[in-house]
């Protein structure tokens, strides 16, 4: 018997969540902040089901609720993503200029 | 593009988005790791509008709302001061949760787009991974508003109880699996609207309860919530990246959660149960009232200075509102060019989310190397001649470890008063979040300085 795609899903979902485990408690505390907007930003990887959903016409080739759904999902998950690489690049920015200081 | 082709592609941002995390190890491999992070985005958006290979105008579209999105955020990561981190982060947050309920929403009504059906015939596996992921991305949307109305302080950071508030929550959790099961055998629309709908309501009951001192944990607790949101989603797309980013970050913020509770002692339930934190402990205090404390100003504060050769520097919540981070700097710059040693010490609850206080610091400038965490230092206070307390209240408290009566009893606190001399910068003899009276302030080698903490510190750079 074959085994369902499932559960191949679900065996990479559970050796992340240890992968996870195990990188997150290797991050300084001092890092913590950016480690929550960094998570942040990457969680939004969602945008790629925002734009199949966007873009995903069916028989019909006119908009329909669910494209709508989904541009309203591009805009939500495109301002993570900027935002929170970008205030990441900011605040570890901050942690470098301080070794010039030294 | 094969499907083949792209889940491999989606694989690599997968390993990509796990180099980002494991770049925060250290300060210095942290900005190439944020560089691994933004190459697995582009990959993943690049890949999913080849293989959705509508080049028409759907894709100008596409692409017009990706840099709408981007532009607003950049122009918000750009703008808002390091101060506000928490509340920022508490509404990207919502922001994730929103897209991943609309990205269901839009995945129930037309399942044939993502392979899942037809509508009133989805994929029973597909109906409860979705399900789950738009429940999960509704109860991370409304708690993290409620969290950052919270933050803001348009919201009472004073928790919010009721009579049977449990009770209903419990009801309100049991319903939702009920009806996951009910929409899985009838398929009807309503179910999943209801669903939803209930899954707003429970996000936002879930955090009403939670006090301002806990937002640590409700931050990071979100952050986690955000993660599973994701993975729902994405077994309901089969995207492997959106399934191993859901893991990473669910991970990331559970731990997060869990380290916050550990720092002040508290089960993960006792937070998620609420009430900590409000007006109802003041009762503690009542007999404190009239004991004595020693106050000075900046004057006498500089002369203990100026006269020792270590002073600890103990940052808070209280610096941060006073934005008293950059003066701070400054008076250390002085104190060290006068050859007195100076280091930080930070607690893990110190500030509104994890590792608030070391971005602060970092933004005034301060070696992350003279930054310490809580057991890198405690036991340095003994061989201390000052500590300089700013804005911080609870976690110096050394009632902690002396009376089990009160409620952050077992709760590590910074050793402070094992040093010759404490300065203990603060508006007034007010209790800090917990409630309860600080016994520091009456110690013998206390010294009050009663100040706005910027104010102060700046009249102590006068002095010396």
């Amino acid at each position: 018997m074959e085994v369902d795609p499932f559960i191949f899903r679900l065996s990479i979902f559970v050796l992340s969540i240890f992968i996870g485990y195990y990188v997150v408690w290797s991050v300084t505390p001092s890092l913590h902040t950016p480690l929550m907007s960094v998570t942040n930003a990457i969680s939004s990887v969602i945008i790629v089901g925002a734009i199949v959903a966007a873009s995903g016409l069916t028989f019909q080739t006119s908009f329909e609720f669910s494209n709508i759904l989904g541009f309203a999902a591009i805009i939500l998950a495109a301002i993570n993503i900027f935002g929170g690489f970008l205030v990441t690049q900011r605040m570890l920015q901050m942690y470098k200029k301080k070794k010039k200081d030294k | 593009m094969s499907a083949n082709l792209s889940a491999i592609f989606y694989l690599i941002s997968g390993v990509l988005f796990i180099l980002a995390l494991k770049g925060l190890s250290s300060p210095k491999t942290s900005r190439q790791g944020n560089v691994f992070g933004i190459i697995g985005m582009i990959i993943a958006i690049v890949v999913t509008i080849l293989s959705v290979g509508n080049f028409s105008t759907g894709l100008i579209y596409v692409l017009m709302f990706l840099l709408l999105g981007g532009a607003i955020g950049a122009f918000i990561a750009f703008k808002i001061p390091m101060t506000a981190m928490p509340e920022l982060v508490a509404g990207f947050h919502s922001l994730v949760g929103l897209a991943a309920v609309f990205v269901a929403i839009s995945a129930f009504l037309k399942p044939e787009v993502f392979n899942l059906g037809m509508p009133g015939n989805i994929k029973i596996v597909s109906l409860i991974e979705m399900s789950i992921g738009a429940s999960i991305g509704a109860i991370t949307f409304s708690g993290s508003v409620i969290a950052f109305l919270k933050l803001q302080g348009i919201m009472s950071g004073s928790p919010i109880t009721f009579k049977g508030q449990h009770f209903i929550n419990a009801l309100i959790g049991i319903s939702i699996i009920v009806l996951i099961y009910y929409l899985c055998v009838t398929q009807l629309p309503n179910l999943f609207w209801l669903i939803i709908l209930l899954s707003f309501l429970i996000g936002l009951l879930l955090i009403i309860p939670i006090g301002g001192a806990d937002m640590p944990v409700v931050i990071s607790m979100l952050n986690s919530y955000s993660g599973w949101a994701a993975a729902g989603i994405g077994f309901t797309l089969e995207n492997t990246a959106l399934i191993i980013t859901g893991a990473l970050v669910g991970s990331s913020g559970a731990i997060l959660s869990y380290i916050m509770c550990k720092g002040m002692n508290r089960s993960f339930f006792n937070v998620i149960l609420g009430g900590w934190g409000g007006t109802d402990k003041t009762l503690d205090t009542k007999n404190s009232e009239q004991r004595p404390v020693k106050s000075g100003n900046a004057e006498d504060a500089a002369f203990l200075m100026k006269n020792a050769s270590s002073i600890i520097i103990v940052p808070g919540y209280g610096m941060a509102v006073a934005q008293a981070q950059h003066s701070l700097k400054e008076m250390v710059d002085t104190l060290k060019n006068n050859g007195i040693k100076v280091a930080y010490a930070i607690h893990p609850v110190a500030g509104r989310m994890p590792g608030h206080m070391n971005v602060l610091l970092a933004e005034a400038n301060v070696p992350y190397d003279e930054v310490f965490e809580l057991e890198e230092i405690n036991n340095d206070f003994a061989n201390c001649d000052v500590v300089f307390v700013i804005g911080a209240n609870d976690v110096t408290n050394p009632i902690a470890k002396t009376d089990p009566q009160s409620p952050i009893y077992g709760m590590p606190v910074l050793d402070v008063e094992k040093s010759k001399s404490v300065l203990f910068a603060k508006r007034s003899l007010s209790p800090g979040y917990a409630g309860i009276d600080n016994e520091l302030f009456y110690r013998d080698n206390t010294l009050m300085l009663f100040a706005d903490a910027k104010k102060m510190t700046e009249d102590i750079i006068k002095n010396l």
